[in-house]
């Protein structure tokens, strides 16, 4: 078990070798992910009961939860990678940062865009400042902060490492930022999803969001994986496995 | 060695008073602007302490960053910083000192500075003492995380603004408890949980703000 763990981690420094691997997860992932999409979007947009209170204004949750959850986890992802990059010099780390950079920004403005709509009907403003709402705020500027300095630094490896490093700073000082904001400041009500707790709801309302967060990783893995295969293939534009298989493709 | 490269350090601020003089100038300046421009939240003695807690360190922060840009500048373009890296036994140490400098040329100095400051800005003289721990706690870890932006920016020819992209949200625990701590003083609260957050928070970035930076001094010294 070991052994073959050990093995992967090997082969995972060769992009050769995920981009054969990957081929298969894309589909896979995509298809999950229009399955789950479909089926969460319908049934919590349309079947699922309205809020007792918010009516049915709640049901932005089902874009807004997801997306602030996919944020965070981008983030850390990156700062993950940036770490694995930096210790064991791997190739695939820094593919990896740059295709999933541009999307964490995009879904932290999703949960950000989707919040301010939320918030217009059940707190009576477009912006509040909110604990919760501006750790989402200060996570986007630390996106805004590692997309500045790619796009600053013209050497690749340079700039794998100095984003590398930054992403790991930045995840490190999440939690710090985040609990440090809530305890300033907060209105928003308490996350409705966690791993260790029950959540606050009947189960008509969230397992739609379940179905609807699961759709939002497959999708994220399906935009992340698409990603760094195109970055793949420009990277390693001169090998000679890239040429093979874009003859493959063409042959088809 | 630790001697001789603070020694070093300290000749060079000695020689050098624009490092410290000029960003006192721009905080005490900017303490004028806020005055004239927001004269309800300075001067009038209305919501005064929450305010003034709030630009008080607000300034310092920004005061602060506009410090940061030049922390290793001068040595990395002359070279000196290559070589203190390469021949340091320690480099750690190196890195360590330069801080501590940094620290020692602004946000000493704001804490030295801070009663006057406090008391332009509308605070009561029974907060001074209070607005100098936070600022003391405090200070640290804005040197200590701007050494980071600091030293992965240093090669860009214009850096500034993309160093206040990096460091100004890493500054944000420590703008929200050292407010907190100036405010809850200035209502007669107790301010010991600020207090002992904002040591903690430099304390932690003690530990690891040094390993960074020096990591990202190796990548802007290759990028020349």
């Amino acid at each position: 078990m070991l052994a073959a763990l050990k093995r992967l981690w090997h082969k995972l420094g060769s992009p050769r070798w995920f981009f054969a691997l990957t081929s298969f997860w894309v589909s896979l992932l995509g298809w999950a992910a229009l399955l789950f999409l479909l089926v969460g979007a319908v049934w919590g947009l349309a079947f699922a009961p309205a809020d007792y209170q918010q009516g049915n204004s709640f049901r932005i949750m089902y874009v807004h939860v997801p997306a602030a959850m996919l944020a965070q986890s981008l983030y850390i992802g990156m700062g993950v990678a940036g770490f694995i990059g930096l210790v064991w010099r791997m190739k695939l780390t820094d593919v990896f940062i740059a295709a999933s950079l541009p999307l964490g920004m995009v879904v932290t403005a999703l949960a950000l865009f989707s919040g301010s709509v939320w918030g217009r009907p059940t707190w009576g403003s477009w912006w509040e400042w909110d604990g919760r709402t501006v750790s989402t705020l200060v996570l986007f500027f630390l996106y805004v902060g590692i997309y500045a300095l790619r796009e600053a630094i013209a050497d690749m490896q340079l700039r794998a490492r100095a984003s590398a490093l930054l992403a790991m700073v930045g995840t490190v000082n999440i939690p710090i930022i985040k609990y440090s904001v809530e305890w300033w400041n907060t209105l928003h009500q308490p996350a409705s999803f966690g791993l260790t707790q029950k959540p606050a709801m009947p189960s008509e309302m969230w397992l739609p969001l379940l179905v609807m967060v699961l759709g939002f990783y497959a999708l994220a893995g399906f935009v992340v994986l698409t990603r760094m295969r195109a970055e793949i293939l420009h990277r390693e534009g001169s090998a000679r496995w890239v040429g093979e298989w874009i003859a493959g493709r063409r042959a088809i | 060695m630790i001697g001789s490269l603070l020694r070093r350090e300290w000749q060079i601020l000695r020689r050098a008073k624009g490092a410290v003089i000029n960003p006192m100038a721009f905080l005490f300046l900017s303490a004028t602007l806020f005055a004239i421009a927001a004269p309800a939240l300075v001067i009038q003695q209305t919501s005064q302490g929450a305010s003034a807690a709030g630009i008080l360190w607000t300034l310092v922060l920004l005061t602060q960053l506009l410090a940061l840009d030049g922390m290793y500048r001068r040595d990395f373009d002359s070279g000196l910083l290559e070589q203190l890296l390469v021949t340091a036994q320690v480099p750690f140490v190196a890195v360590l000192s330069r801080i501590f400098m940094q620290w020692l040329s602004t946000g000493f100095i704001i804490v030295l500075a801070s009663p006057l400051l406090a008391v332009l800005l509308g605070l009561s003289v029974e907060t001074l003492p209070a607005t100098a721990v936070a600022l003391l706690l405090g200070t640290p870890t804005l040197s200590l995380l701007g050494s980071i932006g600091a030293s992965v920016t240093v090669g860009f020819n214009r850096g500034g603004v993309i160093l206040a992209l990096l460091v100004l949200p890493l500054f944000l625990p420590t703008l929200i408890f050292g407010a907190d701590l100036v405010e809850a003083a200035q209502a007669g609260r107790d301010f010991m949980p600020q207090a002992y957050v904002l040591g903690l928070i430099s304390l932690g970035a003690l530990a690891l703000a040094p390993f960074a930076t020096l990591a990202g001094l190796k990548i802007s010294l290759e990028m020349q």
